[in-house]
């Protein structure tokens, strides 16, 4: 029965550090600074949970393991938070490269907001 | 079993050279702070690792500070970035970037 | 954190003082602490509820109950579909970061979703964010509109992420809204 859970516990790890890796080649080929970061949100959250899984089948009789559910707590309600800011603040300092968006519907919302600035709605924060 | 784990750390050593050289050639900071925060994920699932491969709970709460350290860090370049910088892109940015 | 467990309409609090202590919070709070010794007794509960009770007294928060609930079938539901997309998309994105050779194009698309309220707005943005393939980069609030940048889109893929993203949204809605919030979506015309 523990041989079964290793070999969970092995194959889930496995998995996660192959999301890991796959994020550190989407970073060094990726075009631009929004791109890369479709990469790095995998191995936060998902890559993440992997690993946890793993780590929670290994040690599975051991009470220590609630952490591993406050680990995953976290992650997943800050990791969007950082990622937005972070991406809000690229989009808006210009560093995308314009010539690999296809559909830019925000500039032409802004487009619009700088037409008709009576329309203009604050934006949050 | 254990050519598995040696898979795992060499996948994750690889992962972590790979945010390395985006750190050095990254060209804005923003792309640092991420490649920062992906070496940091990458520290995650290593000691995690560590901790599965050897059974072993005690650094598990090193997992808690660290996933709340990448948190921290990326907010406050991205803040700091936003206050120095004036926005280039849209015009109605610029205010609530400052804010 | 509060999610774990569901107020009800009038939500459980207790007055001290100036402050108002919502107890479903605090279990939240309590839990979390359990959670973090790892052991269940009397100890970590009392200092947990201790602890607990001073971070709220040092740290209020603006109480949080406006319309949330929670329907068993459709969380599940929810959490599985979302379990699967998680799943799909970070299969997606890997293909896409190891096909060499080729750069991928991306779309920014905006999505006017169709909830009024704030925090089934949020649970949907966080939602779209965690799935690899499209971060946030703008939210109107005011229109409740969400910008959602979506990896390798090209401008016949547009349609599809925005159904997704409203998919999502009314799954969110099915599993933690008030029944008028259900209501509104059905009379919007929901998309599945």
């Amino acid at each position: 029965m523990t041989e079964v859970l290793d070999w969970l516990a092995v194959s889930c790890i496995l998995a996660g550090a192959l999301l890991s890796f796959a994020a550190g080649v989407g970073l060094i080929r990726f075009p631009d600074l929004l791109s890369r970061m479709h990469t790095a949100a995998k191995p936060q959250i998902m890559g993440l949970a992997l690993i946890l899984l793993g780590i929670g089948l290994r040690l599975y009789p051991e009470p220590q393991i609630g952490i591993l559910v406050l680990v995953l707590l976290f992650q997943i309600f800050t990791v969007p938070v950082a990622a937005h800011i972070a991406g809000r603040v690229s989009y808006r300092t210009g560093r995308t490269r314009e010539d690999l968006i296809v559909v830019d519907e925000l500039q032409e919302q802004l487009d619009r907001d700088r037409h008709d600035p009576a329309g203009h709605q604050v934006t949050e924060r | 079993m254990n050519y598995l784990w040696v898979t795992v750390a060499v996948l994750l050593g690889a992962a972590s050279l790979l945010s390395l050289a985006r750190l050095v050639i990254g060209p804005t900071i923003l792309d640092r702070a991420l490649s920062v925060d992906v070496l940091l994920a990458s520290a995650i699932a290593g000691i995690g690792s560590f901790a599965a491969f050897n059974r072993d709970p005690t650094v598990l709460p090193t997992l808690l500070v660290l996933s709340l350290l990448g948190f921290v860090g990326s907010i406050s370049i991205s803040r700091f970035v936003a206050k120095r910088r004036p926005s280039t892109h849209g015009a109605s940015g610029e205010k609530e970037d400052a804010s | 954190m509060t999610s774990a467990t569901s107020p009800p309409r009038p939500p459980m609090s207790v007055r001290i003082g100036q402050r108002v202590i919502q107890l479903p919070t605090l279990a939240g709070l309590l839990i979390a602490w359990v959670l973090l010794f790892g052991e269940l007794s009397v100890n970590t509960v009392v200092s947990g509820l201790l602890v607990g009770l001073l971070v709220m007294l040092v740290f209020p928060l603006p109480p949080l109950d406006s319309g949330f609930r929670i329907h068993p079938r459709a969380t599940l539901f929810f959490l599985v579909r979302f379990v699967v997309d998680m799943a799909q998309a970070t299969v997606r994105v890997l293909a896409t970061a190891f096909s060499f050779g080729r750069i991928p194009h991306s779309s920014v698309i905006a999505v006017p979703l169709r909830t009024q309220s704030d925090l089934l707005f949020t649970l949907t943005a966080v939602c779209v964010s965690v799935i690899p393939g499209s971060v946030i980069v703008e939210v109107r609030s005011a229109t409740h509109t969400l910008f959602v940048h979506v990896l390798g889109a090209g401008a016949e893929d547009v349609e599809q992420a925005r159904a997704d993203v409203l998919r999502l949204e009314e799954r969110v809605v099915r599993a933690f809204g008030s029944r008028g919030e259900i209501e509104r979506l059905a009379s919007t015309g929901g998309t599945s």
